[in-house]
């Protein structure tokens, strides 16, 4: 069996209506989870940009890949490794005044990109951003002092090689 | 016909006028060609359908006995014309009865525009009567679909729509129209759409793939050939042959691609999958070089990949990149149209011949017919089987006539037996394989191919689940010949239950009506035999004909498929017992 790897996989679109179910189709039907996904307009006018992020094995990401740029309003579709990216996440967590000035969870905001954002007068919110895993651990540090709620932002990723998008689309038109 | 062209172009200036969506809808069909359409009305279609009325002198609108029986007919229009199908449905029940025609083309490939009205735009999402979101519920089996809320869209969606369905890779587009859309004006003007910048219909192709290809040819001792369907649908029969003839390889074919080559062609060396013959089976895990035209390697072709053409090359001739490495790893891929790479490898290959390596086929094919082929064409045993139906439909029409299968074993005999002369002849539902395909697609292919005998081959029970139109055929006069093969079974299934379910027949057993009686109803003159000696004058007056007719032909109920790879199993473990 091919080892599962996490793929962050980058699709130009077209800014239509339906186009996010198109798309999740394609991994519905090979029963795929979607880890997160992140929509949002592109570096070109009028392109949309999704990323989503799956733990496939490679000669399946390929063939997911293949079939989501067979879709007509698909311009492109790229799948890249860790190494391939830089990244990004954004938590955001909601948690009681209590805990405002407890000693422990000052402690726990000296990771580097942690901040508190918004205070007021029963709660306090703190947003943390970066690879995955600095969230995670965040999490993890913070959950003792009760989450009154949590929520974490779908990848966002740049892609260390070239996506040729602009050329592709003057070479179409 | 010369003057509504000219009518047509006149109008397809830039001039612009003033009309209703519905209207619209009508003028964008005629821009481009339409002549016939298939549908079902209903409330959310109805100002399409009044315009239809008006159009009808120039539009010819076939009302079936349910939309899977218009998309059906669609799709078997379009199978045997090239041509586009066009459905119209209302919303809700409407559109959702069009849901397996369209799966059912989206895997076979068949254009196919589908237009269902829906609910006006203010009622969108409140769950209003007839409401469907039938663009969520078909984007997984459309290659497009769009939903139209201003008349002023509908030019260039149907002209998008025309452009998808139509290129590259064909497939079926759905055009869902809201109701006020419908009724509400736009000047109207039409221009066919050519490009779309998110859309490549059909990739180039590299001169250098083609070269490497050719010398993989050139220097094959055992290469064979699987084509499909993409060269039928690229219309690259002429290509195709030069390029066999030329190179001199045995050619096999998959269910959908039969008929692209005439069957008694010498180079022509059967059927390949689960109940293909022998020789093509057996010998893909013995060729060097395999060479797969316009096909999609699919489970019913491949049996078990692990143990698929492993000692061979591949080279795989796509329209879709897609397909590349799908089910096979391919060593070379050209991409494109068959019918521009085929022309083109053609200065690269040497002429050759593989005489021993085709003599292989042969030996292989004499021992399908000890075994299964002579039992089946001249059978001694009492009961009549499926194969002699085909063999005697063969005689009586030189095989010069469009087979319609449904889905089932009959559809393994009709594929397995009938001789094809001519291209676009085989017409079955075969990716998805949908029982109760067959008797809407005949009358379909018949007003697709009005000269040619249309024959449909059913089984019992795929009958029974579309007879209502034969309605269709009473109301349209369709002169379609109906052999419903009657073995009283779900014969599949039950071959299936006999083979691997130690016979326990679950539900496969059917009790029918009189289907003579049922076709009379409809005013189709009918008949039925059971006995040998009966069957060639059956088929003879069937064949004679004029109009639609109705035979029921009683069959042995323990008749089997062979040969036959079970599930799971090499295509060189293929059973012929």
């Amino acid at each position: 069996m091919e080892e599962n790897k996490n793929f962050t996989v980058s699709v130009y679109t077209e800014n239509n209506i339906g186009i996010l179910n198109r798309l999740s189709a394609i991994f519905l039907k090979r029963h795929i989870n979607i880890e997160s996904m992140t929509v949002s307009r592109s570096e070109i006018d009028h392109v949309h940009r999704f990323t989503f992020v799956v733990v496939v094995p490679e000669t399946l990401i390929k063939k997911v890949v293949g079939q989501l740029e067979k879709q007509i309003e698909v311009i492109k579709a790229f799948y890249h490794t860790e190494e391939e990216i830089i990244y990004h996440e954004t938590a955001l967590f909601k948690i009681s005044n209590e805990h405002l000035f407890d000693e422990k969870i000052q402690d726990k905001l000296k990771f580097r990109r942690a901040h508190i954002i918004n205070i007021s007068e029963r709660y306090f919110v703190i947003e943390a951003s970066g690879l995955k895993q600095d969230i995670d651990n965040m999490y993890e540090k913070l959950k003792p002092f009760g989450l009154l709620q949590f929520v974490r932002s779908g990848r966002i990723a740049i892609t260390r090689p070239k996506m040729a998008i602009s050329e592709l689309l003057q070479e179409i038109n | 016909m010369e003057t509504l062209k000219k009518e047509v172009q006149e109008q397809s200036t830039s001039k612009k006028i003033k009309v209703t969506g519905a209207e619209a809808v009508i003028k964008c069909l005629l821009e481009e060609g339409v002549d016939l359409a298939y549908g079902y009305p209903g409330g959310a279609i109805m100002p399409v359908y009044d315009e239809l009325y008006k159009y009808q002198d120039k539009l010819h609108h076939v009302l079936t006995r349910h939309e899977q029986g218009a998309i059906h007919a669609a799709q078997g229009f379009s199978r045997v014309s090239g041509k586009p199908g066009i459905v119209f449905a209302t919303s809700g029940p409407g559109a959702t009865n069009l849901v397996t025609g369209i799966a059912d083309a989206q895997i076979d490939s068949t254009p196919l525009v589908c237009i269902t009205g829906q609910v006006a735009s203010h009622l969108l999402g409140s769950d209003a009567f007839q409401e469907t979101d039938i663009i969520g519920i078909s984007t997984p089996v459309t290659k497009w679909n769009y939903q139209i809320t201003k008349a002023s869209e509908i030019p260039e969606v149907l002209a998008k729509a025309f452009y998808i369905a139509k290129s590259g890779r064909p497939g079926p587009v759905l055009v869902d129209i809201t109701k006020d859309a419908q009724f509400g004006e736009l000047d109207f003007s039409y221009k066919k759409c050519e490009k779309i910048r998110s859309y490549k219909a059909t990739p180039k192709f590299d001169i250098e793939k083609i070269k490497e290809a050719a010398i993989l040819i050139n220097s094959a001792k055992k290469p064979l050939i699987v084509w499909g369907q993409g060269v039928i649908i690229g219309g690259a029969e002429q290509e195709f042959k030069n390029f066999i003839e030329k190179t001199g390889i045995p050619s096999a074919s998959t269910v959908l691609g039969l008929s692209a080559l005439e069957t008694k062609h010498p180079l022509h060396v059967g059927m390949v999958g689960m109940h293909g013959n022998y020789a093509p089976n057996v010998l893909t895990n013995s060729c060097d070089v395999l060479i797969a035209i316009g096909m999609r390697f699919d489970d019913r072709v491949t049996g078990n990949l692990a143990t698929y053409a492993k000692q061979a090359k591949v080279i795989h001739f796509e329209i879709d990149p897609a397909e590349v490495d799908k089910n096979v790893k391919t060593d070379i891929a050209v991409l494109g149209t068959v019918k521009e790479t085929l022309a083109e490898i053609m200065q690269f290959v040497n002429k050759a011949k593989h005489e021993k390596w085709l003599g292989e086929f042969h030996k292989l094919y004499e021992k399908e017919c000890e075994v299964v082929i002579n039992n089946q064409l001249n059978p001694t045993k009492p009961g009549l089987t499926m194969g002699e139906v085909l063999g005697r439909i063969n005689k009586e029409t030189n095989g010069d006539a469009v087979i319609v299968s449904d889905v089932g074993q009959h559809q393994m005999f009709a594929c397995r037996y009938a001789d094809f002369i001519k291209t676009r002849s085989n017409v079955t539902s075969g990716g998805l394989g949908t029982m109760g395909f067959a008797l809407p697609a005949s009358i379909g292919a018949k007003m697709g191919a009005p000269d040619r005998e249309v024959i449909a081959v059913i089984g019992d029970g795929g009958y029974q689940m579309t007879c209502n139109e034969l309605g269709t055929i009473l109301q349209t006069k369709a002169a379609v010949k109906i052999v419903v093969l009657n073995n009283n079974y779900l014969g599949m299934v039950r071959q299936w239950q006999e083979l691997f379910f130690d016979k326990r027949y679950a539900s496969t057993e059917m009790v029918s009506p009189d289907f003579v009686k049922l076709a009379e109803a409809y005013d189709i003159e009918a008949k039925r035999v059971s006995k040998r000696e009966d069957l060639a004058d059956a088929i003879k007056s069937m064949v004679a004909s004029k109009d639609a007719y109705f035979l029921e032909v009683v069959i042995e109920q323990e008749d089997n498929v062979f040969p036959m790879i079970p599930t799971g199993a090499s295509v060189s473990d293929i059973r012929l017992k």
